[in-house]
């Protein structure tokens, strides 16, 4: 068959292609996926850094989007194809999976080693998102298997301008809710738009909730909620619903906001169309591209109570794990070690505007960026709490505050619904 | 050579037809086929090397207590509906238009084919802008304000009672491209001679259309019903660039509760289970609709 | 005389009306084209500021930025060859199975369409992770040829059931005429069959072109080499999780949108051609 003739032709070509330049090298070659396209390039300059200094190839190979990358790495686990070092995109649950399965390296060694030293120089914030404590839930030994790159907080940043023609003092953000509030009908006035954020992809209303959550009642019955052992119907859980309502009815959030995509959220806020935005320390980056003259700062979102503190969302915003199969495990580790060093961590910040995970270089970063930074003191995220919510009450949450927005439901119908959910997960995994 | 012999070249003659397709098809859809079908009765989370047998309870959930599935089932069906009709109904009208003998043709053909080449991140890019409000040009509501209907506007993709239908027209523009390049290339295969003989025996254009076009074009009109039907239900990325995904579940649909519980959960075996569910009622779907068609002709 | 003259006239007037119609058809089609290559001629800071379809900057060097950052050289190459040989083999395979399906009769053929059928309505979630595996088992991953061969699966199941409509659609006496001449069935499918059929074999050609061309997802799963992904991987690292770069993304995209759009130029003649040949032969 002729047509075979084409293929195996083509399939020599691109063997002759593929068996080209390869060199048998005695020094090993590291190689990492990771899927920040916005940090690859200069990835690839430290790389080469590395090189000349150490005479040690590092290998960055980029697979964007991240959707994809997920995917790729979840392939490559099951064939046990998973390169020196690569990052888990997903929940706790997955990461400790990825152990379970023996394609992490325990790194509580090494961070140790020197009296701490390696540790010590991390946010400890950023090096708990990849540790797990002793008694976990997910059953995993105690330690740390992973190396944060970079941290970053959720919060809100209001735009100075805007505040002004609204005859508010720039300098002054709000700090309660009430004083948020307040703004609302004083935006609807001026034709302007309120909040701005993605909460068409739900993650960032599960965020804020989270964080009122925290602000209403305490970090110990967030957990016990989440054990099972204080309902969703709770008052102070329909107090976190109903600040949604508050929201919505006061105008302070923006037109279409349920289904609003982050990046034209973004857009939003950059041009000055939007006098808040809800939105990661990423936007800095964002923000400065599309609009280098816009001037915003970053706050809290302003607290429902004084009961407790404010909280936010923030942690590692990418970390690096090492393959426990790989030939190559010291080598990697020696250059995670260099890739998490002052000077490389500053370059890094510098040259893509993200926060470093190594707290020993914060002196010279943009003042947004520091305002992003301090939020650090009040951040959590639920992957160090040492226990997970149900993925389907995380949905019905969601869905169910994104129903208090377009006013389908009342808080006190998605609290129903939402412990629902919850009760018949729970006898789920009593029956098992 | 014996008549045995030449039949028995001949079986194997017929055979050679099919075995390429046959061969790559039984390698590389049933093969993954048997394993995500087996997947669909245990319990995984994608990553382990161990997987938990639980029988039916995957189906068993999906059709007594999973009502998020079946709700995205219901919108990807009124998508669907909407772009039979609709899409369908504008795609035929097109084709036939250019099936004419009449100015600007090619240039029409070219044109209409331009919202299937394209990246669904412009067109929803592009659609928002058009649609919304505030990070838009807003051109439907100023219209509508002009045209005398002030009542009539509103945010259309985050009122929960239009956001499916706008995400359903959305939908139609970007995939009659393909109904329209079918119904053509159908078309052009109706012999002239056919509408000459009818404009012979006095039948206006409108009789010719009935009597020669819609008959001849109906086993075309039932491929390009089934393959809508397969585009529109599997229908994800271009909602998830308009409204960011399932919007209280106003825009779920099967594919984003699929990849929601195969990535958001991790429960691989589940998502499993709904992927098959999701392809016996596609195919029971179809099969309807041929039988209908068999019988219409 | 007046008679002729109200014919034309309402003539005019329905030709004027159709004519309206398509008019506001392809002015919705090609707004979005007109967007993306404006907003590939201007800056980050400009894209959502300015936003008229009038390009106020030709900002050009964003398509030799897209080009160099893309790294697009190699995987445009890629691409082309992926495409190419996808698309030869699909035509060539799937034609055979739709005639044989549509014109031979043999044991077993109602079962293998119905087979190909099915396997169109059920997506399978979990397919790559399943590919992955068989793919490494074969010694076919990271390699052109796996990705190849996956591809043309992908692409079977439609393009048998459109050819064999068309075919079922098209007239016997022509492959009778040659079958007495001594034509054998390749022959018969080779030479009287698959001319006939040119207008559907553009669309399954434009079709499958598409599909390739705008393929990422498993090229991305299945190779760990850059050398070996396709144009749209390299597309995908301007549209990043956090900073967008919309400019480079908009002129990737118009540089991505080009080859098909000419593809479908040149496929759309033989819609047309195929049937006043066929015509001509009849």
């Amino acid at each position: 068959m002729w047509f075979k003739n084409i293929l195996l032709g083509i399939s020599i070509l691109f063997s002759a292609l593929g068996c080209s330049g390869q060199k048998v090298d005695s020094k090993p070659t590291i190689t990492i996926w990771h899927w920040m396209t916005d940090r690859d390039a200069t990835f690839q300059d430290l790389a080469k850094k590395y090189e000349t200094l150490t005479g040690v190839k590092v290998n960055f190979e980029l697979y964007a989007p991240s959707d994809a990358y997920s995917q790729k790495i979840r392939a490559a686990a099951q064939g046990i194809n998973l390169p020196d070092v690569f990052g888990i995109l997903g929940e706790k649950r997955d990461f400790a999976s990825f152990i379970k399965a023996g394609h992490i390296l325990d790194l509580t060694s090494y961070m140790e080693a020197n009296n701490n030293g390696w540790k010590n120089s991390f946010f400890p914030k950023a090096l708990a998102v990849n540790e797990f404590a002793a008694g976990n839930s997910y059953g995993i030994n105690p330690g740390t298997y992973g190396v944060p790159v970079d941290i970053m907080t959720i919060q809100m940043v209001y735009n100075k301008k805007l505040f002004t023609q609204l005859g508010l003092n720039p300098s002054r953000p709000p700090k309660t809710l009430q004083e948020f509030l307040d703004i609302g009908p004083k935006i609807q006035a001026a034709g302007m738009q309120g909040l701005v954020s993605g909460w068409g992809e739900v993650w960032m209303i599960d965020c804020l909730a989270n964080d009122y959550a925290f602000n209403i009642m305490g970090k110990d019955k967030v957990m016990a909620t989440i054990r099972g052992q204080v309902p969703y119907t709770d008052p102070d859980w329909v107090k976190v619903f109903s600040i949604f309502k508050q929201m919505q009815d006061s105008g302070v959030l923006a037109k279409g906001l349920v289904t609003m995509i982050n990046k034209s959220a973004e857009q939003l806020f950059a041009n000055e169309k939007a006098v808040f935005a809800f939105n990661g320390s990423w936007c800095v980056n964002v923000y400065k591209g599309m609009n280098p003259n816009l001037e915003y700062g970053a706050i809290l979102p302003p607290q429902a109570s004084d009961k407790y503190p404010m909280s936010i969302w923030g942690g590692a915003g990418s970390s690096f794990m090492v393959n426990a199969r790989s030939k190559n495990k010291e080598e990697a580790i020696k250059f995670l070690v260099w890739l998490t060093g002052q000077d490389q961590q500053a370059y890094l910040s510098r040259a893509t505007n993200n926060l470093p995970a190594n707290k020993n270089c914060l002196a010279k970063i943009p003042e947004v960026l520091a305002q992003f930074a301090r939020g650090m003191e009040y951040a959590t995220h639920p992957n160090v709490w040492g226990v997970s919510e149900f993925s389907l009450v995380i949905e019905a949450f969601d869905r169910g505050i994104q129903s208090i927005i377009i006013g389908e439901k009342t808080p006190e119908q998605v609290a129903d619904e939402v412990q629902k959910v919850k009760e018949r997960e729970l006898n789920k995994r009593r029956a098992k | 050579m014996t008549h045995k012999s030449m039949k028995l070249k001949d079986t194997l003659e017929n055979y050679t037809f099919v075995l390429p397709a046959v061969t790559i098809f039984s390698i590389f859809y049933i093969i993954p086929f048997i394993w995500v079908f087996q997947l669909g009765l245990f319990d995984w989370d994608g990553i382990s090397f161990s997987k938990t047998f639980v029988g039916l309870a995957n189906f068993k959930e999906i059709f007594l207590q999973d009502k998020n599935w079946w709700q995205s089932m219901w919108n990807a069906g009124y998508i669907t509906l909407i772009a039979l009709t609709f899409q369908n109904i504008l795609a035929f009208m097109l084709a036939w238009a250019c099936d004419r003998e009449m100015r600007m043709k090619n240039f029409y053909r070219v044109i209409f084919f331009i919202p299937p080449v394209l990246s669904e991140v412009v067109v929803g890019m592009a659609w928002r802008f058009i649609i919304n409000d505030i990070d838009g040009a807003n051109v439907i509501n100023r219209t509508l304000t002009q045209m005398g209907f002030p009542h009539l506007v509103h945010n259309w993709l985050s009122d929960p009672n239009t956001a499916l239908t706008t995400v359903a027209i959305v939908h139609c523009w970007k995939g009659f491209g393909w109904g329209f390049l079918i119904f053509l290339a159908g078309l052009q295969t109706i012999p002239r001679e056919l509408y000459e003989a009818a404009r012979v025996d006095g039948a206006s254009a409108w009789q010719s259309f009935k009597k020669v076009t819609i008959p001849l074009m109906i086993p075309v009109m039932v491929l390009v019903a089934i393959l809508t039907v397969l585009g529109t239900m599997q229908v994800f990325v271009l909602i998830v660039s308009l409204v960011g995904g399932e919007f209280a579940g106003h825009t779920s649909v099967p594919v984003l509760r699929i990849l929601a519980s195969m990535r958001g959960s991790s429960r691989f075996g589940y998502a499993c289970a709904q992927g098959i569910t999701f392809g016996l009622v596609l195919i029971i779907i179809s099969f309807i609709q041929y039988r209908f068609s068999k019988k219409g002709q | 005389m007046m008679n002729s003259f109200y014919y034309k006239g309402k003539k005019i007037v329905v030709n004027t009306l159709i004519h309206l119609f398509l008019i506001s058809v392809a002015i919705t089609c090609l707004y979005p084209l007109l967007w993306m290559i404006v907003s590939s001629l201007k800056t980050q800071d400009m894209i959502f500021k300015d936003i008229s379809l009038i390009p106020h900057q030709f900002r050009l060097e964003n398509y030799v930025l897209a080009w160099k950052e893309g790294g697009f050289g190699g995987n445009f190459f890629n691409s082309i060859i992926y495409t190419v040989s996808v698309v030869f083999g699909i035509v060539i395979i799937s034609s055979m199975a739709a005639y044989a399906f549509s014109r031979l009769r043999f044991a077993g053929s109602k079962f293998l369409f119905i087979m190909f059928m099915a396997a169109m309505m059920i997506p399978i979630p979990g397919s790559f992770v399943a590919l992955y595996v068989l793919l490494n088992k074969l010694h076919l991953r990271n390699t052109p040829i796996g990705y190849i061969l996956c591809m043309i699966n992908v692409g079977l199941s439609t393009s048998i059931f459109l050819l064999k409509t068309f075919f079922d659609k098209m007239p016997k006496e022509l492959e009778d005429a040659a079958r007495i001449d001594g034509c054998s069935k390749i022959g018969i499918w080779w030479h009287v069959a698959l001319p006939l059929a040119k207008p559907v074999l553009a669309v399954v050609i434009v079709f499958n072109a598409l599909a390739v061309w705008n393929e990422y997802i498993l090229a991305l799963i299945i190779f760990d080499n850059r050398k070996f992904m396709p144009l749209q991987v390299a597309l995908q690292s301007f549209q990043g999780e956090f900073v967008t770069n919309y400019p480079l993304l908009m002129a990737g995209l118009t540089i991505t949108a080009l080859p098909i759009i000419l593809v479908y130029l040149f496929m759309q003649k033989y819609i047309i051609k195929g049937v006043t040949q066929g015509a001509v032969v009849g």
